[in-house]
């Protein structure tokens, strides 16, 4: 089965929360990521069946947001904000630091497949810059140190 | 507890308080009374009058009246009405509605109660941005507290009016902040803002009327049923009524939140609240409201934060997200990294964004690395003259902006790039 028994229910329960079936086509997404950590073709194909819409339609949505992924991915994404508050406090540096101690360039993988590296764009965290986040988790008032520490942490 | 400086007013008054994030705590506090009131003792008509007369503009960035706003939703009819909440807050140096959701969530949440019963709307989606997945977390404890007291749900406080509260989270767009491309990622579509008219009040979500608000302009809502219009009015000035949360960040002492009457004084804000430049270095230009919002020169910080002000210097309010960046930083590499956020958030979908905000990022990059020509400035002039006004929706305006400002201000640093064929800030920020 391309999609779990459970998170076909909760599909189903998002789908009540709409007036067309389609406004939880995100929340889905969301879901079927949240158990497969991607959603390729195949898992597309099972939501456009759902949501009795094309395959295509759901990779357009896929290809379109920048938190949905086509292709398996590292255990764990690093982002270090960017944008301007955050690079006026050294953002920069701390990307280049951090791409340096994992050996990986400024947005990649690690070879053995523990940690995606990559920058984003203001996460919200302006006056705790600079700042991070590793998967759905908010890390700010960052040094170099402090930093690499967190990452090393992770399994 | 809240873990950067602050100052508060009544929008954040108990926000140091945990127990505030609970419904118990909330009620304590008077929670929900505003509510109680607007829907047994307020008519529809009354309350949308109440907040037209407190003068309350959007602070989402439009600083649009929020009581004419209401007042277009069409009244009566069978067709369902929503309500959205615009929580995709992205716009960067604003950071304001995160800490109102992760610290006021039932506050916002009584406000687009009020906010429901004046428009008679069924249904409020709140779309929260996909990376605050904590806040979210946070608001959903407080939609289901507030489904299990009666205060959402089939009867409103035994009223008979029924009210529901959806949240989706977003996946990663900062177009969808756009009150339009919000309703598309909303329908489970590409974010793609729609033309206008039809506005939202005509066809919104699902092709139904629905008024757009932000977090923090529901979050005003029960404070001005509770006091009234009067009292509203006498924060901020006399067209800019209010307070709202200044953001502070970049090059200050005290990087924070502050919550400040509108109109408070630029310099004020930047020096007093935040601390100004640590280390005794100089100011050389803010941004006063958000990465669109036009910057201004050290020499033009004596201004009252209100669009009415803001505006003679060819700027706005937007978020009220106050960068600010010392002496030692080179505009020219400011323009590099705001030009690579609005051509990396792009939709796509009008030429003139699509291709004007990479040419912005292309030159401006070219200058910073000592590649640019004399040329190379008027070109900048030339294409954001091409891209405002001329697109969608305002993405493309809120990417030349700040181009233009940059220009207008500190056309020297781009001249010296020029002139000397490499950048001449070695102690500005890094790129």
């Amino acid at each position: 089965m391309v999609i779990s028994a459970d998170a076909r229910a909760r599909i189903d329960a998002e789908i009540q929360k709409y007036p067309h079936k389609r406004g939880a086509l995100l929340p889905a997404l969301h879901i079927v990521q949240g158990e497969q950590g991607h959603v390729n073709t195949d898992a597309a194909r099972a939501v456009a069946e759902i949501f009795e819409i094309l395959p295509v339609e759901v990779m357009e949505v896929v290809s379109f947001y920048n938190m949905f992924f086509d292709s398996p991915q590292a255990r764990h994404h690093v982002y270090v904000c960017t944008n301007l508050p955050c690079s006026l406090r050294g953002a920069r540096g701390l990307l280049r630091e951090l791409s340096q101690h994992l050996g990986v360039d400024e947005s990649g993988d690690t070879a053995d497949g523990r940690i995606h590296l990559g920058h984003e764009e203001c996460l919200g965290a302006c006056a705790y810059a600079p700042m991070l986040r590793i998967d759905d988790t908010y890390h700010e008032d960052l040094d170099v140190e402090k930093a690499k520490a967190l990452l090393d942490a992770l399994a | 507890m809240l873990t950067v400086p602050y100052t508060t007013q009544y929008l954040t008054e108990h926000f140091a308080d945990g127990d505030y994030t609970t419904l118990a705590g909330y009620e304590r506090k008077g929670g929900y009374r505003a509510a109680r009131v607007a829907l047994t003792q307020m008519s529809p008509a009354d309350v949308i009058q109440l907040v037209k007369d407190s003068g309350l503009q959007g602070r989402g960035g439009a600083g649009f009246s929020t009581g004419m706003k209401w007042s277009f939703m069409p009244a009566g009819g069978d067709a369902p009405k929503y309500l959205v909440c615009n929580a995709d807050e992205s716009e960067p140096g604003s950071f304001k509605d995160r800490i109102l959701l992760e610290r006021g969530a039932h506050q916002m949440l009584e406000g687009i109660l009020i906010a429901a019963w004046a428009t008679g709307a069924d249904k409020t989606f709140v779309y929260i941005r996909g990376e605050y997945a904590q806040p979210a977390v946070t608001l959903q404890r407080c939609i289901d507290e507030a489904y299990a007291a009666g205060y959402l749900g089939a009867n409103v406080m035994r009223t008979g009016f029924r009210h529901d509260v959806v949240m989706q989270r977003g996946a990663g767009a900062y177009i969808c902040g756009e009150e339009t491309g919000l309703l598309e990622s909303l329908e489970g579509k590409k974010g793609q803002p729609r033309k206008k008219p039809p506005f939202p009040a005509q066809y919104g979500a699902f092709g139904m009327p629905t008024t757009v608000n932000n977090v923090e302009t529901f979050s005003h809502v029960p404070h001005i049923v509770a006091n009234g219009a009067e009292w509203f009015r006498g924060f901020g000035t006399e067209k800019s009524p209010g307070t709202t949360i200044f953001g502070v960040s970049g090059h200050v002492a005290r990087p924070g939140l502050y919550e400040l009457p509108l109109g408070t004084r630029l310099d004020e804000i930047v020096f007093e609240h935040a601390g100004g430049v640590p280390g005794g270095r100089k100011v050389k230009g803010v941004i006063p409201g958000g990465m669109s919002m036009p910057i201004l020169p050290a020499g033009q910080l004596d201004v009252p934060m209100a669009n009415e002000h803001l505006r003679e210097r060819k700027t706005m309010l937007g978020t009220g997200g106050v960068m600010v960046m010392d002496e030692t930083t080179c505009m020219v590499r400011v323009a590099c990294v705001i030009t690579y956020f609005f051509r990396d958030e792009s939709c796509g979908q009008c030429t003139q964004c699509r291709e004007g905000t990479g040419w912005l990022n292309k030159i401006t990059n070219r200058i910073e690395r000592g590649a640019g020509s004399e040329e190379d400035l008027a070109i900048l002039l030339d294409v954001a003259a091409k891209m405002e006004g001329q697109t969608i929706c305002a993405f493309a305006d809120a990417a030349a902006w700040p181009i233009q400002g940059l220009l207008r201000h500190f056309r020297g640093d781009f001249e010296e790039h020029v002139r000397q064929r490499k950048c001449p800030f070695s102690s500005s920020f890094e790129l």
